[in-house]
């Protein structure tokens, strides 16, 4: 279609696809920060979301994320070779005035995301590593139901993979610094005050999911959640 | 007082030379010359010495035509905030400072020759719906089309921009979004462009993006080199016409394939 071979067209679509993304993660740190209220009630969640609408609710959740994911990460790929196309040759005199780090690296965190998102998947959810589906089953009032609660203590058991987690975590806070704020610009809502107020609420945004995804892997390594 | 400075002038004899950065000692330039002066002085001594002058863009020499360009220390226009270069002085430099001169880089705007690049690509984006068309005949009575004050004065701020290409200059991904969002802006919020508006917003990015600018990402570099302040929400402005213009465009498109269908 037309609109998205447009350079705005594709910019939408980007920013739809991300804001997608950025309720996902939002609400899967919630989801993670039921770790701290004990074993039944994470494993009572995670258990919701597998068997909710006959266990049809989790495939479209996963269809949407991972259709965002492909779109979002095919657009920024054309988007980026244009614009590198488009200033065919450097200045001499490199300068910028006030476009931030984490602005001028979205494509490098980005990608480094995608690595770690296909990573986490064969992690925690095709769970290819450390025999986790071979956990003895946890009792939910009288129900047998997946052990996703000894899987996270087992999974971040490893200071490794510990660190790992909490880097990508530091790459999504600056990719979500800067993205957060740009969806209501793309998408042509912003006004002077308002591109102020999104600016702010970006970066608070982003701390805020980088706190809630490490605090979890920090408390298990220390053992305080066991 | 007089400066002493040392210049890296960027020289490329045509479109297809390679270029380089020429080192140029201005001596004895006075404060208070303008950047395009000092430029002068400069050149008078090349000519005398028998050299070939730097060639670069100027016209008004104040501020309004948008001609002057070049990038001053990674800075299209200079150091000074909403200045053009023509209107840049050189008691904002000290004496001793190197200054890299260097022309607006964009695959967009090609060098044609030292610091002069070829900007005809805005007026082909112009051409694609930057006016109001008009019957000709005796103009109507100013009065006769109520403005509001607030839409008055966007449109005022818009049609500040003088089509200089600092944005596509200083733009990561020299992005002309800045330039085409202030002059479809400019049209879109006032009566006499309503009845093109659709087409304009249309017309003007595709033609933008045919010209191989880049993407806005939304770094807002344009905004701060901008010599006349223009703002990034005429940016906003533009993807929502756009968002609007096309939903129509195919609304209208899959409504005429049906009625021909019949
Ligand atoms: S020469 Fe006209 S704006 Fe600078």
């Amino acid at each position: 279609m037309r609109f998205l071979s447009s350079s705005i067209g594709k910019k939408i679509v980007v920013a739809l696809t991300g804001l997608v993304l950025v309720g996902f993660v939002f609400g899967h740190m919630i989801g993670h920060l039921l770790m701290f209220a004990g074993p039944a009630a994470y494993n009572e969640y995670a258990h919701f979301l597998h068997t909710v609408g006959h266990g049809m609710g989790i495939w479209v959740a996963r269809s949407v994320v991972f259709g965002s994911i492909i779109v979002h990460v095919l657009f920024t790929i054309q988007l980026t070779k244009q614009n590198r196309a488009a200033r065919a040759e450097p200045y001499g005199y490199q300068h910028t005035q006030v476009a931030s780090k984490s602005s001028r690296v979205m494509i490098i965190s980005g990608l480094t995301l995608l690595s770690f998102f296909i990573y986490h998947i064969l992690h925690f959810t095709v769970r290819v590593w450390h025999g986790f589906n071979q956990l003895p089953l946890f009792d939910l009032a009288g129900e047998k139901v997946f052990d996703a609660y000894q899987m996270m203590i087992k999974g971040f058991s490893f200071p490794l993979v510990t660190g790992f987690y909490i880097l990508s975590m530091v790459f999504l806070c600056s990719h979500l610094s800067h993205g957060v704020a740009s969806i209501p610009q793309t998408l042509g809502l912003n006004t002077e005050a308002s591109g102020k107020l999104f600016k702010k609420l970006g970066l608070a945004f982003a701390f805020l999911i980088l706190a809630g995804f490490s605090v979890v892997p920090l408390a298990i390594n220390m053992g305080l959640v066991k | 007082m007089n400066l002493n400075l040392h210049l890296k002038v960027w020289r490329q004899a045509s479109p297809n030379a390679k270029g380089s950065f020429q080192d140029i000692e201005a001596r004895d330039i006075p404060d208070h010359a303008s950047f395009l002066e000092m430029m002068d002085i400069v050149n008078e001594r090349l000519i005398a010495d028998g050299k070939e002058p730097v060639a670069f863009d100027h016209d008004c020499r104040e501020g309004i035509c948008g001609m002057c360009s070049m990038v001053i220390n990674g800075r299209p226009h200079g150091p000074e905030r909403a200045t053009t270069t023509c209107q840049l002085h050189m008691r904002k430099f000290r004496n001793g400072d190197t200054i890299w001169i260097e022309p607006f880089r964009a695959r967009a705007f090609p060098v044609m020759k030292d610091l002069m690049v070829d900007r005809s690509a805005f007026d082909r984006i112009m051409a694609a719906g930057g006016f109001v068309s008009v019957r000709t005949g005796a103009p109507q009575d100013a009065n006769a089309l109520p403005i509001g004050k607030e839409v008055a004065d966007a449109a005022m701020d818009a049609a500040a921009c003088i089509g200089c290409g600092a944005c596509v200059a200083s733009c990561k991904n020299a992005s002309a979004m800045l330039f085409v969002s202030a002059k479809i802006g400019q049209l879109n919020a006032l009566p006499q462009g309503q009845p093109e508006k659709h087409r304009r917003t249309l017309g003007m990015v595709r033609q933008m993006d045919k010209e191989g600018f880049g993407n806005c990402t939304n770094q807002y570099e344009c905004e701060a080199a901008c010599p006349k302040d223009v703002s990034r929400t005429w940016i906003a402005s533009m993807n929502k016409d756009f968002a609007v213009a096309s939903g129509r465009e195919a609304l209208l498109a899959s409504a005429r394939e049906r009625s021909e269908g019949d």
